[in-house]
């Protein structure tokens, strides 16, 4: 039993609005993308967002969309993310994103299990990042964190 | 001097030709853990002479020890669990005079990584693959020569998978960057040959993220 789960938030800038015809394949593949999480080892929690497609635009500027996740460890979304078909709908994001420049793009970061992360919390930890960069607070897969060190919590009064 | 012993004395335990022998037959397993029989037999030496090549492997780092019962048995009787040898997952190079190539590769990695450039990455490691791979006819030689490690299963005659990633600590540090390249640079080789197989992106833990396919000739 883990008392901590990973969290996890991307940010993408469109190169055009979801509908745009160019945009298409990118919005397909969202479903597969979102079906295939839902049934990967590890999985706990990610985003439904607005219209359901797992996404949700910045409240000021909605050509930058995020997606956000929990997972057991950072393993099991190294292998989602990386280590399955979702490698290849990455490999084509300079069709759909614009590039990040020096801005930064993910994030994770440990919560309690059971906690769902929010949009705030999550965007606030962008910042984090990039302001200080990597701390277990706040940090990638180039340089991963291990979750807090559990606290022992007092046994509950056994029934008699 | 080098700046790193370690790695020096890893890539010096090799010199010895039984026991490069030795590593490579580890190593040609693909992943399988092997005992020290398995690699007498290979090798046509006793059983005593691999093990102490294996072990010697194994002080250098370029090897790690697990222990499991061989074929399946259990429970009393089954014998005690055998020592089994396999690859370890650091990389080991020297370079004299010292040159730091993946720390550049490194950097110019982040700086394609934020501008966007994987087109024109891809463009370049394809053209790269054409030039390389021209002349030749076998799609298993041509990337065991650059590295690749090529597994055919008999049981898929058409398929080829790839046990090593040349690029392996830079495709974890970025992977949809460096992993488009690779997939770029093994059709250009693939082109280059003139051969009749196309690469596909078929990522799986502990291999190459590209797989190969026999074009469907009908």
């Amino acid at each position: 039993m883990t008392d901590f789960h990973l969290a996890q938030i991307n940010r993408a800038r469109l190169r055009a609005p979801l509908e745009d015809p160019s945009m298409a394949e990118f919005v397909e593949g969202l479903t597969r993308m979102n079906e295939l999480a839902d049934r990967s080892p590890g999985f706990v929690w990610r985003l439904i967002g607005d219209a359901g497609d797992g996404t949700i635009a910045a409240p000021a500027d909605p050509s930058t969309i995020y997606t956000m996740s929990a997972w057991e460890s950072v393993e099991h979304l190294r292998a989602y993310a990386y280590q399955s078909e979702h490698l290849d709908y990455l490999r084509r994001r300079r069709e759909w994103f614009r590039p990040h420049e020096h801005e930064v793009s993910l994030v994770m970061w440990w919560i309690p299990a059971g906690r769902v992360p929010t949009l705030r919390q999550g965007i606030s930890r962008l910042g984090r990042l990039a302001g200080m960069g990597p701390s277990p607070e706040a940090f990638t897969f180039r340089q991963p964190f291990s979750p807090p060190a559990a606290r022992p919590e007092p046994l509950p009064a056994r029934p008699a | 001097m080098t700046e790193n012993l370690d790695d020096l004395a890893a890539v010096a335990a090799l010199t010895d030709r039984v026991r490069r022998a030795a590593y490579e037959a580890v190593a040609a397993t693909r992943g399988t853990p092997v005992g020290r029989d398995e690699v007498a037999e290979t090798l046509g030496i006793g059983r005593t002479l691999a093990a102490f090549h294996l072990d010697k492997l194994v002080d250098a780092g370029l090897l790690e020890v697990s222990y499991a019962r061989r074929s399946g048995r259990t429970g009393p009787g089954a014998g005690r669990p055998a020592k089994l040898y396999h690859l370890a997952a650091a990389e080991h190079a020297v370079s004299v005079p010292p040159r730091a190539y993946r720390a550049a590769a490194e950097l110019l990695a982040e700086a394609l990584e934020r501008t966007g450039a994987d087109e024109t990455l891809n463009k370049v490691a394809r053209q790269h693959g054409r030039q390389a791979g021209s002349g030749h006819g076998d799609p298993a030689g041509l990337l065991t020569e650059h590295g690749y490690a090529p597994v055919a299963d008999p049981d898929e005659p058409d398929r080829i998978t790839l046990a090593n990633c040349p690029f392996h600590r830079l495709a974890e540090q970025f992977p949809p960057l460096i992993c488009g390249m690779n997939l770029a640079m093994i059709s250009g080789l693939l082109e280059g040959g003139g051969l009749d197989w196309t690469a596909r992106m078929d990522p799986a833990a502990g291999r190459c993220c590209v797989s190969l396919c026999k074009n469907k000739t009908d």
